[in-house]
C-alpha cells in the first residue's frame, strides 16, 4: 500500500507544469555510472497483511510471565493517561519547535519537564533531553572536561557497564582518558565504590568522578564522601541516578553533585527492547553554557503574553558548528513529555509509593531466597530496589528458568567475571508476592 | 522591559481566577498555566497498592537505607487529578502545529504522513514489553525484526552491513566518524589523517561531529551550480584527509551530478566517503549510496521511513557501511546464529516464520575491532518497528513511488513559485527546493523571517529558514510525497499572496503572526536572563493562585 | 543604521576598536559589528590578568542567532573588564562605543596601533 494522494491525472498536471515528459527526467542528473542497478525489496503489503506480519514478529517474542530483570531498564506501570498524552498527534507529529508561535504546546511541556527534573534532582538547570542515560552520562563527562579544562575522567566500576561502554566510546573521540575506580566486590564486602581507591584515583588531572546511585548492584553509595573526594582535587562530581529512587534517596544537589545524568525510562516509558528512552541531564546554572542539548526558556511576546522559546542556542551545532558543545540535534522530546506526564500523574505521593514498593519487594525477594536456603546476598551494603544474590550455578539456572517464562534477573558474570555465580534481581511496584513465590518455586525446581 | 509589566486580565482556563467579564481588547497574558499552578496538596491521579504484610515482614530484616542517604524534603511534583492533568496537556497540544493538522513543508526534515498502522505495531505488547536484556531465546521476535530491518536497509542503500544502534542522525554521524578513525588507525594512518572535509552547504551537525571525534573540520566551497566545487575538493584532499562528509542530494535540494567523480577523488586520497543520508527520501530506488562507492551513511528513520518526529525526537539514525568499515560497527549486532539468510528473508517477505532460525546478539568480544557501544542496548527499537512496518507496507514499488512523488511535488513548487521568489539555483531539484527572499528584503524590507511568520497565519508550518547558510534569506521548502495537489496549490496561492503583500503592505507582514496563541516572542530577553524552570519560591509566597499566575513576570528579575 | 565611528580611536578589520589613554587601551566592538550580530545576549569576557595578542581571539560574543570570536586589536595584559556586560549584554547593541566597552588592557607595544585603521578608513571599509 502507498500513502500517496496523487492520481494519474495529478501527476500529469504536475509534470506538465514542470515541463518534463516523465518523472525519470527529474532524475536525469544522477550520473549514469552510479544509478541504482537493483532495488530488490519485498512486495507491498495491505494493512491487514502488514498487521499479520508484525503480529507474527511480536508472537516470536516470549514475554516472561515473571521477571526480575532490571540492570538499567525497568518494568513499571505506564499509566494509561501517559500513553494517551504522548499519543496525541499534535505532540507526536510536530518537530523541533523552530517556530515558537505554533509550538507552545511542545515548548511549555519541555519547560515543565526541565522544572520537574530540577526538582527531582535538586539541581538548577536541566536539559530538554538526551538519547538515553548512557549518552547523557558520556556527555556529562565531556562537559566536565570543558568546564575544568582537564582531559581525564574517573569512573566507578559499580556504574552500569552499558553506561561505561558508551562513556568509553564517547571519550575515545576527543582522546579523554578513563580511570577506573574499583568497587569493593570481594566476598562479603560492601559492593560499593572504594572510597580510599577513589581518593587515589581522582587527581588534579581528573575532570570528574562518575558514580551511580543506587549503583549497578542496587547498593547505596556514600555519594557525599565521593563528591568530597572529587572536590578536594578540583574535579566535578557526576552523579548517575535512577529517577524513581529520588523519591526516597537524597537529591544529588544536596550531596554536592555538579552534573546529574540519568536514564528516564522508568518514568512512564515501556521497555520496548531498549528504546526509545530518554536521557536526563541536570547541572548548576553557572555551567549552563557548557551544557549540551536543547534548553527551553520563558519570555514574553510583544503584547506581554508569556511564552516559551528554545534559548541559549549559541551553544548548539546549528549556530556554533565545529565549536558547538555537542553535535546533538534531534533528541527524545516525546519521551520527555512521557516523563513529564508521568511525574505529574503520580505526584510526590505516587512516586514515593513506587519507590517504597520497589524497595520493599526487593527486600522481600532477597529474604525469601535466603530463608529458603537458595542463595544469599552477595554484598553487605544496604540497597534500593535491586539486589545481587549468589546462587549456585547461576547461569545454568537462569537459562532453565527462562524456559519456564521466569527471568531470574540479570546474570552479572558476563560483565563481572568474579560475580559469575551472582544474579542481579530487580523489583518494582509491579512485582507481586505471587511473582516471588514463582521465582522461589522455579529456583527450587532447579536445585 | 515594559512588556513584562503589562497588567494581565485573566488566564485561559478560568480556573482559580476571579470572575470578570471578558471585554473587547482584553489580552490573555497566560495562555495555559503551568501544571504546577493547578497543584493542590492531596490531589492525585495514580494510586498504587500497599505492600502485603508478608512483604513488609520479610523486608524488615534486610538492611535498611541509612539515614544519611535519605531524602529530607519530598520533590515538589504537581498534585493533580487525572482529568485536570489530561485537560492541561490536551490544551497544550492545541497550541501546536502538527502534520496531522496541516501542511508542514519544513525543509530538510521530511515531514511526511506518519501512518497509524506503524503506531499500532509499536504498541503491540509482544514488542513494547520486550526487555532489552531478556535472554535471546525469549526475544526472538525483537531480534528477527532488527535483523530483517537491517537486511531491508542494506538492499535499499547498497551497503554491506548495518548498525541500528545510533539514536538520531547526528548520533549516526558520530558513529560513522568513530568508525572512520578506527579504520585509519587500523592502517597505521590514524595520526596523519586529522581533517574532515565538509561542504559549505552542510548541516551544522557535520562540523560539530568532526570536532567531537577530535577531527578538524575544513569547509569546501560550493560551485555556482550549487554542487561541491570539485577543484577545491581535489585541492583540499590529501594524506591528512580522514573523510569527506557530503549530503546528497545537498541541502540545496540538488543532486551532486558529479558524485561519481567526488567519490573517486576521495577514494584516491585514501579517505572515507561519508554520505549524510538526511535527504534519502529523494532517491529511493534511483541511487544506492553503497553501490556508488560511499563507505558510510546514516539513515534518518524519522525522515525517510515515517517514524513520528515527536516534537524533536525520538528519531533513529542507523548507519550503513561498506565492507572495509564493517569490522568497526558498534556492538552488539543482531545476528542470524542458525539458519540460511536467504530462506529467512524469503519466508519473512511472505509472512512466514522460519522455525529453524535462531537469532542472537553478538557475543561480547566477538568483534574486537568494534568501536564499542554508542548508546545502551541495541537502539531505538520502537522506531525500528515503525520503520519496518512502513517499508513492508510500501514495498519496493511503493518506496520508489515515494521518492518519485516527493521529487515531483518539490519541482512543481519550484516552477509554480519561481515568479514570486528568487531561485538562486534554477535547475531540476530533488525532494526540496531552496528559494531566497532577498528580493523582498532589498526592495521592500520584508525579511524571510517576516514571510515565515506570515505563513503561520495560514495554518501552515513555514519552510526551514536561513538555511543553508550559503543562500541569502533562504526559504527551504520540502513538500514530501504525502501532500495532495490541492494542498500544494493552496500553498502556492498563499505564497503568492504573501509575495504581493510584501510589495503593497510590507508593514502588515512585520506584524505577523496575528492568529497564533502568542505573537513573536522576545528571544533576546530569554537568552539574556534565562528563566529555565518554574520558580517555586515566588509562587509559594504569592497571595492567591490568581495573583500567582498573573503577577509572576519573573523573566525580568531572574538570572 | 550604524553609528559613525568616533575618530578618537582606531579600528581593526575584525570590527574591534581601541582607544588609548596613557598606558591603558580600552577595547570594544563597533556598532557595525553589533548590528551584524543582532541582539547580543552574552559576552564571554577575558580574565583580569590574561595576556592578549594582537589579532588573536580573547573571548566570544553571542547573539540570538549567531556567535563570533572577539579578536584583540592590540596586545597587552587585561587590567579590567566591563562587568556590567555580564548582566546587561545589550549594552553592546545600545552603546558599543561607550558603556558597552569590553576590557581595558595595559598596552604592550604602542607600535601595534599603526596596524589599525583610523575612523575614516574604517567607515570606508564598512560602507555599502
Amino acid at each position: 500500500m502507498s500513502y500517496s494522494p496523487h492520481t494519474a491525472a495529478d501527476r500529469e498536471r504536475m509534470l506538465a507544469a514542470i515541463g518534463v515528459e516523465s518523472v525519470d527526467d527529474l532524475f536525469a542528473d544522477i550520473p549514469a555510472a552510479v544509478r541504482a542497478t537493483r532495488f530488490d525489496l519485498p512486495a507491498p503489503l495491505t494493512e491487514q497483511e502488514v498487521r499479520a506480519e508484525l503480529a507474527r514478529l511480536a508472537g516470536q517474542n516470549r514475554i516472561p510471565r515473571v521477571s526480575f530483570l532490571g540492570a538499567g531498564a525497568y518494568r513499571h506501570l505506564v499509566p494509561a493517561v501517559v500513553s494517551e498524552v504522548i499519543g496525541r498527534a499534535e505532540f507526536s507529529t510536530s518537530y523541533t519547535p523552530y517556530q515558537p508561535e505554533v509550538s507552545q504546546g511542545t515548548l511549555q511541556s519541555i519547560y515543565e519537564f526541565q522544572s520537574l527534573i530540577c526538582e527531582l534532582t535538586g539541581m538548577e538547570v536541566a536539559s530538554a533531553s538526551h538519547y538515553d542515560g548512557a549518552t547523557a552520562t558520556a556527555e556529562a563527562a565531556l562537559m566536565a572536561c570543558r568546564l575544568t579544562g582537564r582531559h581525564q575522567v574517573a569512573v566507578s566500576t559499580a556504574v552500569n557497564p552499558q553506561v561505561r561502554r558508551v562513556l568509553a566510546t564517547y571519550c575515545a573521540g576527543p582522546g579523554v582518558e578513563i580511570v577506573e575506580v574499583p568497587a569493593d566486590l570481594s566476598e562479603g564486602r560492601t559492593g560499593l565504590t572504594d572510597l580510599e581507591a577513589a581518593a587515589v584515583a581522582v587527581t588534579d588531572d581528573s575532570a570528574c568522578l562518575i558514580a551511580q546511585q543506587p549503583n549497578m548492584f542496587g547498593g547505596i553509595e556514600p555519594m557525599a564522601e565521593l563528591a568530597d573526594a572529587a572536590h578536594a582535587v578540583g574535579a566535578l562530581m557526576v552523579a548517575v541516578v535512577e529517577p524513581t529512587s529520588l523519591a526516597l534517596l537524597a537529591a544529588p544537589g544536596s550531596y554536592g553533585a555538579d552534573i546529574v545524568a540519568a536514564e528516564g525510562q522508568p518514568l512512564g516509558i515501556p521497555p520496548s527492547y531498549g528504546g526509545p528512552y530518554v536521557g536526563l541531564m541536570a547541572a548548576r546554572m553557572e555551567s549552563v553554557r557548557q551544557m549540551p542539548g536543547r534548553l527551553v526558556g520563558a519570555t514574553r511576546d510583544g503584547q506581554g503574553r508569556k511564552g516559551y522559546v528554545l534559548t541559549l542556542q549559541a551553544r548548539e551545532q546549528h549556530i556554533r558548528r565545529e565549536k558547538a558543545a555537542s553535535n546533538i540535534c534531534t533528541n527524545q522530546a516525546l519521551c520527555a513529555l512521557a516523563a513529564a506526564t508521568y511525574l505529574s500523574a503520580v505526584g510526590p505521593q505516587g512516586l514515593r509509593e513506587v519507590a517504597d514498593l520497589s524497595a520493599t519487594q526487593a527486600r522481600h525477594v532477597a529474604a525469601a531466597i535466603e530463608s529458603a536456603g537458595l542463595g544469599e546476598r552477595r554484598f553487605s551494603a544496604p540497597y534500593f530496589a535491586e539486589v545481587a544474590i549468589r546462587v549456585p550455578d547461576a547461569t545454568g539456572r537462569h537459562a532453565a528458568l527462562a524456559e519456564q517464562g521466569i527471568v531470574a534477573g540479570y546474570p552479572l558474570g558476563s560483565d563481572y567475571p568474579q560475580l559469575a555465580d551472582t544474579l542481579l534481581l530487580a523489583a518494582t511496584e509491579l512485582t507481586t508476592d505471587a511473582d516471588i513465590e514463582a521465582l522461589i518455586a522455579g529456583l527450587e525446581s532447579t536445585r | 522591559m515594559s512588556v513584562l509589566e503589562r497588567p494581565p486580565t485573566g488566564d485561559a482556563s478560568g480556573r482559580g481566577a476571579a470572575f470578570a467579564s471578558p471585554k473587547a481588547g482584553d489580552q490573555l497574558t497566560i495562555i495555559e498555566p503551568l501544571i504546577f499552578d493547578s497543584s493542590r496538596p492531596g490531589r492525585r491521579a495514580v494510586r498504587y497498592p500497599s505492600p502485603s504484610s508478608a512483604a513488609r515482614a520479610a523486608a524488615a530484616d534486610q538492611p535498611q537505607i541509612p539515614e544519611t542517604a535519605v531524602r529530607r524534603t519530598a520533590p515538589r511534583l504537581p498534585e493533580v487529578a487525572e482529568l485536570d492533568l489530561l485537560r492541561h496537556f490536551n490544551r497544550l497540544s492545541h497550541l501546536n502545529h502538527a502534520i496531522e493538522l496541516g501542511f508542514y513543508p519544513l525543509g530538510s526534515c521530511t515531514m511526511k504522513y506518519n501512518p497509524k498502522v506503524n503506531e499500532w505495531a509499536a504498541r503491540l505488547p509482544g514488542l513494547a514489553d520486550s526487555h532489552p536484556l531478556d535472554p535471546d531465546p525469549l526475544a526472538q521476535g525483537s531480534l528477527e525484526l532488527e535483523w530483517l530491518l537491517a537486511e531491508l536497509l542494506k538492499e535499499l542503500s547498497g551497503f554491506a552491513a548495518i548498525s541500528l544502534q545510533p539514536a538520531a542522525g547526528a548520533h549516526g554521524e558520530l558513529t560513522g566518524l568513530l568508525m572512520t578513525r578506527a579504520y585509519h588507525r587500523s592502517r597505521g594512518e590514524g595520526e596523519q589523517r586529522t581533517k574532515v572535509l565538509v561542504p559549505d552547504s552542510s548541516h551544522g551537525t557535520n562540523p560539530a561531529t568532526a570536532t567531537m571525534v577530535g577531527y578538524t573540520a575544513v569547509t569546501i566551497p560550493s560551485n555556482p551550480r550549487g554542487g561541491i566545487d570539485l577543484d577545491a575538493l581535489r585541492a583540499a584532499l590529501g594524506l591528512d584527509t580522514a573523510a569527506l562528509m557530503i549530503t546528497n542530494p545537498s541541502t540545496l535540494g540538488i543532486f551532486e551530478d558529479q558524485i561519481d567523480q567526488v567519490v573517486a577523488a576521495v577514494k584516491e586520497a585514501g579517505a572515507i566517503a561519508y554520505m549524510d543520508g538526511a535527504n534519502l527520501n529523494a532517491i529511493l530506488g534511483r541511487f544506492r549510496p553503497g553501490e556508488a562507492g560511499f563507505d558510510v551513511m546514516h539513515f534518518n528513520l524519522h525522515k525517510t521511513f515515517s517514524t513520528p518526529h515527536g516534537g524533536g525526537g525520538p528519531g533513529a539514525g542507523p548507519v550503513g557501511v561498506s565492507e572495509r568499515l564493517a569490522a568497526f560497527l558498534p556492538s552488539p549486532l543482531p545476528v542470524l546464529a542458525v539458519g540460511d539468510p536467504d530462506e529467512v528473508r524469503s519466508n519473512a517477505w511472505s509472512g512466514r516464520p522460519t522455525p529453524a532460525a535462531r537469532f542472537a546478539l553478538e557475543e561480547p568480544g566477538a568483534r574486537p575491532t568494534t568501536i564499542g557501544k554508542v548508546r545502551a542496548f541495541t537502539g531505538n527499537f520502537g522506531m525500528f518497528v515503525r520503520a519496518y512496518t512502513y517499508i513492508r507496507s510500501n514495498g519496493g514499488d511503493g518506496l520508489r513511488e515515494v521518492s518519485d512523488d516527493a521529487v515531483l511535488a518539490a519541482n512543481y513548487l519550484r516552477v509554480r513559485l519561481a515568479d514570486a521568489f528568487d531561485l538562486p539555483y534554477d535547475r531540476i531539484c530533488k525532494h526540496e527546493v531552496v528559494f531566497s527572499g532577498r528580493r523582498q528584503k532589498r526592495q521592500h524590507g520584508v525579511t524571510t523571517l517576516d514571510i515565515a511568520k506570515a505563513i503561520l497565519d495560514h495554518r501552515i508550518h513555514p519552510p526551514t529558514i536561513y538555511f543553508p547558510l550559503i543562500v541569502e534569506e533562504a526559504l527551504m521548502i520540502e513538500p514530501t510525497e504525502t501532500e495532495s495537489l490541492e494542498t500544494l496549490d493552496s500553498f502556492v496561492e498563499i505564497m503568492h499572496g504573501i509575495a504581493s503583500l510584501a510589495e503593497t503592505a510590507p508593514d502588515e507582514l512585520k506584524q505577523a503572526p496575528r492568529t497564533t496563541p502568542v505573537g513573536r516572542l522576545d528571544e533576546a530577553a530569554a537568552a539574556r536572563r534565562p528563566d529555565l524552570k518554574h520558580d517555586f519560591v515566588t509562587a509559594s509566597t504569592a497571595p492567591s493562585v490568581h495573583q500567582e499566575l498573573v503577577d509572576r513576570p519573573q523573566a525580568a528579575g531572574k538570572g | 543604521m550604524s553609528t559613525t565611528p568616533p575618530d578618537d580611536r582606531r579600528y581593526s578589520r575584525e570590527h574591534e576598536w581601541v582607544r588609548v589613554e596613557g598606558a591603558v587601551a580600552m577595547i570594544g566592538i563597533t556598532s557595525f559589528a553589533a548590528d551584524e550580530l543582532g541582539d547580543i545576549v552574552y559576552v564571554e569576557l577575558p580574565e583580569v590578568g590574561a595576556r592578549l595578542t594582537q589579532f588573536s581571539s580573547f573571548g566570544v560574543v553571542e547573539s540570538v542567532k549567531a556567535v563570533s570570536d572577539l579578536f584583540a586589536p592590540v596586545s597587552g595584559e587585561v587590567a579590567e573588564v566591563n562587568g556590567d556586560l555580564r548582566t546587561s549584554p545589550e549594552l553592546l547593541n545600545t552603546d558599543p562605543f561607550g558603556s558597552g566597552w569590553i576590557a581595558k588592557v595595559t598596552l604592550g607595544d604602542p607600535a601595534e596601533m599603526d596596524k589599525l585603521m583610523d575612523a575614516a578608513a574604517y567607515a570606508e571599509l564598512t560602507a555599502g
